[in-house]
């Protein structure tokens, strides 16, 4: 019987021939990441243990609360120093030494096809977009992983979704899976490993197809995967640590579900708090906004830093928005000074922030008050992500923040 | 882990984010007392107060969606309670809890808050005895309630031994 891609994956990785969905195995990981919110908790469970960690397979990443906010974020950040110190973990990014942790698995070669990643974040599911079936654990589960190298997977079934023609102006790839979280719901995929196929997807930077693995979870999915093509392997060249082997599904690889879309008929969207499936064309609704945020794991990469700057060149931002621009990485950060997109942000009133996750959860800047709103390119919109309870934060694309950020009301970019 | 269980009632609607259930800005600890102080603090500030050890929350589908953070469930150890029920979890916080020791149970009830619940985790059913309903659930597969009994640290502990050996 043919296996999709997530089955060949847990198969290879368990030592097994083939695996059916619902098995559940025991298979060998390739990476375990934490980061500084969800490290020390694991790091207090590892202490437990009385072993070592495999050190070539941890990586820590400090990137919610750091540079600490405030002393119990000052001390969580610095369990994960100790941490790597004691164990002479090399894989530590710090302060000045990366950024958002997704960003930094793609961008230091941590992520590859074939692989089978573990995160104590649930955004692991980024690494789809390069065809490795990565998924977000707990922090004492990561803590065991780092131990043993080894965690049980159900094998989950999959659904596949196509994605066939041609996307409109400023159709990009946090509108895809909008609104593909808008046809199925946010339990839509749960426990479900999504795969997507099409020209569509194929058409696609791998910048706007890790939006779209990233936001696999918001459907409840345990990963979301993409098959590679060369736009991944000439991404990885000079990149990938180590070798890895690309995989396919079969032609006999069996489906739960298939869902086609037809992309000519998608728009830039926005999803209305309070949940990521509440979705409707940017163009439809008219909402004044407060803050317009650019940022994240889901859109905080040097292309959607481009498509926002190119809207906002030579233009002011909204007298009453606050516009904050939080790069991914140390590395598009500097791609993006050395383009000249920092002065563009600057010369129109934005606030550009060091690497970091930033106002997506509302814990370290960018809080938003009562009452407020903020059109963001973040993958979650829950009651109080951004900060109090009677906030709002309705998700979009980054030319749709921008647009936003100029007019002060939700505005497709297509409309300036 | 106890084999039958007497709760009292928090019902929740459906989706219920583990963002609802510990807000991120207080994800500077993974004590679940501490975090406990805080639990629902957005959505339900009446939660924190009045948990008693014991109670049960019921919800509808898509328990604990969102976030990776194990401390929701370690919340939810935390305030008491001793076990979850709902037609469907998300998978991050299905195994979180799994692992930390807390009993989830898949079932639709219709019971509200303040109701109680028998459970009893062995045979699979749940007795809402003022209601008059009976509720029956699959139990959790032997690997699962091996692993909620023994907790994923001994488990790992056990493990590593095997490897060495």
């Amino acid at each position: 019987m043919g296996m999709t891609i997530a089955e060949k994956i847990l198969a290879t990785h368990a030592g097994k021939e083939s695996v059916s969905p619902k098995e559940i195995v025991d298979a060998e990981l390739d990476y375990v990441m934490v980061n500084d919110v969800t490290g020390l908790p694991a790091f207090e469970v590892f202490e437990e243990f009385g072993a070592a960690p495999i050190r070539e397979k941890a990586v820590l990443i400090q990137d919610h609360y750091v540079p600490n906010k405030d002393v119990a974020s000052a001390e969580q950040a610095k369990s994960m120093r100790d941490f790597a110190k004691k164990y002479r973990i090399v894989n530590h990014f710090d302060v000045g030494r990366g950024g958002v942790c997704h960003q930094i698995m793609i961008e230091e070669g941590f992520a590859a096809p074939g692989r089978l990643i573990v995160g104590a974040d649930s955004h692991t599911c980024s690494y789809g977009a390069l065809g490795a079936l990565s998924t977000g654990i707990g922090s004492s589960e990561a803590a065991s992983a780092m131990a043993t190298g080894q965690l049980w997977f159900r094998v989950p079934e999959t659904q596949k979704f196509i994605v066939d023609g041609e996307l409109g102006n400023y159709v990009m790839g946090k509108d895809i899976i909008l609104h593909i979280i808008g046809s199925i719901g946010v339990s839509g995929s749960l426990y479900r490993s999504m795969e997507f196929y099409g020209s569509a997807i194929v058409s696609l930077p791998l910048s706007d197809r890790i939006t779209i693995s990233n936001m696999a979870i918001e459907a409840g999915a345990k990963c979301g995967i993409i098959p590679p093509d060369e736009k991944v392997s000439t991404y990885l060249k000079d990149r990938v640590i180590g070798d890895y082997s690309p995989v396919y599904a079969d032609v006999g690889a069996e489906y739960e579900d298939t869902f086609e879309y037809d992309a000519a008929e998608i728009v830039p969207m926005v999803a209305k708090p309070h949940l990521p499936e509440n979705v409707v064309p940017a163009s439809e609704i008219d909402v004044t906004i407060d803050q317009a945020y650019l940022g994240s794991c889901t859109n905080g990469r040097i292309e959607d830093l481009r498509c926002a700057a190119e809207i906002l060149e030579g233009k002011k931002v909204h007298p009453d928005v606050r516009m904050i621009v939080v790069p991914a990485s140390k590395s598009v950060f500097e791609d993006a000074l050395r383009e000249g997109l920092i002065e563009t942000f600057m010369a129109a009133d934005a606030y550009v922030a060091g690497p970091t996750c930033g106002a997506c959860l509302g814990g370290y800047m960018g809080v938003l008050a009562a009452g407020e709103r903020c059109v963001s390119s973040t993958n979650r919109n829950f009651i109080g992500r951004m900060g109090h309870k009677d906030s709002e934060v309705y998700l979009a694309n980054p030319a749709v923040v921008a647009a936003s950020a100029i007019t002060g009301r939700i505005t497709d970019p297509n409309d300036l | 882990m106890e084999k039958n269980i007497r709760g009292r009632v928090w019902r929740f609607p459906e989706n219920v984010d583990t963002d609802q259930i510990i807000p991120a800005k207080y994800l500077v600890t993974g004590d679940p007392d501490e975090l406990a102080k805080h639990a629902f603090e957005l959505v339900r500030p009446d939660f924190a107060g009045n948990v008693r050890k014991g109670d049960v929350i019921v919800a509808e589908k898509n328990f604990g969606s969102g976030s990776s953070r194990e401390h929701a469930p370690r919340a939810l150890i935390g305030a008491g309670i001793s076990c979850v029920i709902a037609p469907s979890f998300a998978r991050i916080f299905y195994r979180n809890s799994i692992n930390i020791g807390l009993p989830l149970v898949e079932c639709e009830v219709d019971s509200g808050d303040g109701a109680v619940l028998d459970v009893d985790f062995e045979n699979g059913t749940i007795l809402d005895a003022k209601a008059g309903r009976e509720y029956t659930f699959p139990p959790l597969p032997d690997f699962l309630m091996k692993l909620l009994d023994v907790g994923l640290i001994e488990n790992t502990k056990r493990k590593l031994e095997r490897m060495k050996g």
